[in-house]
């Protein structure tokens, strides 16, 4: 592909590897509230990125910034290369955008919805009818074509939004909390087309207040928090910047308010807290640090019923580098 | 390639030329709606209504069995083709400004701004789906029209400009409501703004004109004058404008001051109707100029 180098007015043009986003000092103020505060951010192609943080840290004025719905206040964003001020057109070319909240069209069948949106992408109406049955049969509504969208489930609406987002076939998605609202059934049938796109080879930007059901397929995380970037990098390279490496789950026969205050003086805890079934403990040592901790348990005759290592996940590490005010 | 296919092929080019992506879907979406169905309807009820009403009241004044009297007849036309600006007046904001507020509520916007059609094609779809449907409504009340026309009275050429009239103050208030539309974020408060417009254009010009032409005779004191500037205000009143398309006569009258009897008059040097399009359509194209700018957000270099 040849794209030209925005921020210049010349003719120039590279050839090669552009990554698919680059956010440099990005801001964006909204009267006096100062939503994004200068954030940088690389993505290449073909990455997975999730984009985690609280509600109200960003990521939906990011995205949007992205989707060429804001603009910027200072700072700018790429994507393919082209400023998304500047080529907007463009850069609507590259990218499907889902977002957090969308509304469908009453009296629309679902397989006109699809050539709604494939038509004004422009693509012509011999194509789409090749495109759209396949487009249905990955998002599992091919037995819904001809049912009218507003009669769609949530989860089905999401999943043919999504479809929507891939009519023009883009390099970049920016799904903004796909399967916000849906039950857990259909955040696996999400999730499970969402590899699929992986495989596929999209770069996919997503935001996502399900951490846990994203640690398996995102490459990269990105955390926000008030606006800036408290963290980014691979779930592993983030984790080893923490105090913790390991997260163990214990099940004790009672005493667990005694236990937690034991746990937190013994080495290498870093924090302990309360679950439904258990105590969560953020362990920083090895393998024989952990036989320590357990025997120690033991020795001071707490009853354990079960002791093992937790499988870590997006969540776990969020909440670890949101604790401490982005100090990661 | 058949000759047949050929031309379905030919017909598609010119269907995809003029029928853009937004279009369509606006066409399919709100045929598909009862409310159209309903909003004919009432409109044809309401015309229905007042026309037969005018009708027997003229006969019922005239006498029953009363002679062939065109002049009567023509004041039916006046009476209804001043109803159906009226009509218009009151659906076009009802219909045109939700059509992007609308859109943003039912958070569809969002999406449709992230695909490759302009901004223009957007708003400009919008307004021209709206229009179509006022169109059809103003093309079915024909009938009713011609039951005037069994009464004599009115020329071809009037009847045409009427209808043309009608139109154009469709696109206006069509336009007014796009804008409004696009700039208010709300629907509620667009149809009330568009109205609010509507309503001045209507009124407040009649009343303005009203109050300026009392303070213009008291400056005379009783001098007969055969013009005066205050007469324009009356251009930007519609209903002004199209009863100057019926009775030209009036074109006079307006720019008068305390001239009751004959005499040369010295009018404007074009009809009020005419000074009316050329003031509206100015203002309309500056509205969908200003929609198309502020629909999506933009770049300043």
């Amino acid at each position: 592909m040849t794209i030209p180098i925005t921020g210049t007015e010349s003719e120039e043009t590279v050839q090669g590897e552009v990554p698919m986003i680059e956010i440099r000092g990005l801001a964006r103020t909204f009267g006096s509230i100062q939503a994004l505060k200068g954030i940088d951010l690389t993505i290449g192609k073909g990455t997975v990125f999730g984009f985690v943080g609280p509600n109200g840290a960003g990521k939906s004025t990011t995205m949007s910034i992205l989707a060429t719905l804001l603009l910027p206040s200072a700072g700018y964003a790429k994507v393919g290369g082209y400023d998304v001020t500047k080529h907007p057109q463009e850069v609507r070319k590259l990218i499907g955008y889902m977002p957090d909240f969308f509304g469908v069209y009453d009296h629309f069948k679902t397989v006109e919805y699809l050539h709604f949106y494939g038509a004004s992408y422009g693509i012509s109406k011999k194509d789409r009818d090749a495109l759209i049955p396949g487009l249905l049969e990955l998002v599992n509504l091919s037995d819904k074509a001809d049912a009218y969208v507003d009669t769609l489930s949530r989860g089905m609406k999401q999943r043919l939004c999504l479809a929507r987002c891939l009519v023009h076939d883009p390099e970049l998605l920016i799904l903004d909390e796909p399967a916000s609202g849906l039950d857990p059934r259909a955040r696996i049938e999400m999730r499970e087309i969402l590899k699929e796109l992986k495989s596929m080879g999209k770069t996919i930007i997503i935001s996502s207040h399900i951490l846990p059901e994203l640690a398996e397929m995102v490459d990269e995380i990105g955390v926000i928090e008030q606006g800036r970037i408290a963290a980014v990098g691979n779930v592993a390279d983030i984790q080893s910047r923490l105090r913790v490496n390991r997260f163990l789950h214990v099940r004790l026969a009672g005493r667990e308010d005694e236990a937690e205050r034991f746990l937190r003086d013994r080495p290498c805890v870093d924090r302990v807290h309360r679950e439904d079934n258990g105590l969560q403990i953020g362990f920083g040592g090895g393998d024989d640090e952990q036989a320590d901790l357990l025997h120690a348990l033991v020795e001071a005759g707490y009853r354990v019923i079960s002791f093992s290592e937790a499988q870590t996940n997006l969540e776990d590490v969020f909440l670890e580098i949101t604790r401490g005010g982005g100090s990661a | 390639m058949t000759k047949g296919q050929a031309a379905e092929g030919k017909a598609n080019g010119w269907r995809i030329r003029l029928i853009n992506p937004v279009l369509d879907k606006e066409f399919r979406l709100r045929m598909r709606s009862p409310r159209a169905m309903w909003t004919l309807f009432f409109y044809l009820f309401a015309l229905g209504l007042m026309s037969l009403s005018a009708i027997y009241l003229t006969q019922e004044l005239a006498g029953r069995g009363g002679s062939f009297r065109p002049e009567e007849s023509r004041y039916l036309f006046y009476f209804l083709s001043l109803a159906q600006l009226g009509l218009i007046a009151f659906m076009a904001p009802g219909l045109t400004a939700g059509v992007i507020s609308g859109e943003r509520e039912k958070q569809t916007l969002n999406l449709l701004l992230t695909t490759q059609q302009s901004s223009a094609t957007i708003v400009l779809s919008k307004l021209v789906s709206s229009l179509s449907f006022m169109v059809l409504i103003v093309v079915s009340t024909l009938p009713i029209y011609s039951m005037m026309f069994l009464y004599g009275g009115v020329s071809p050429n009037q009847l045409a400009l009427v209808f043309l009239y009608d139109l154009f103050m469709m696109f206006v208030l069509g336009s007014f409501g796009v804008l409004f539309s696009t700039l208010l974020r709300r629907t509620m408060v667009s149809v009330i703004v568009t109205y609010g417009v509507t309503l001045f254009m209507f009124a407040g010009t009649a009343i303005l004109f009203m109050v300026l032409i009392g303070i213009v005779e008291q400056a005379y004191q009783g001098q007969s004058i055969s013009y005066t500037w205050v007469g324009h205000v009356l251009a930007w009143n519609p209903a002004v404008g199209m009863y100057s398309i019926m009775d030209p006569s009036v074109n006079d009258v307006v720019f008068s001051v305390n001239r009751w009897t004959g005499g040369p008059a010295n009018g404007p040097l074009i009809p009020l109707w005419a000074e009316s399009m050329i003031i509206y359509g100015c203002l309309s194209l500056l509205a969908l100029w200003i929609a198309v700018r502020n629909l999506r957000p933009r770049h300043r270099a």
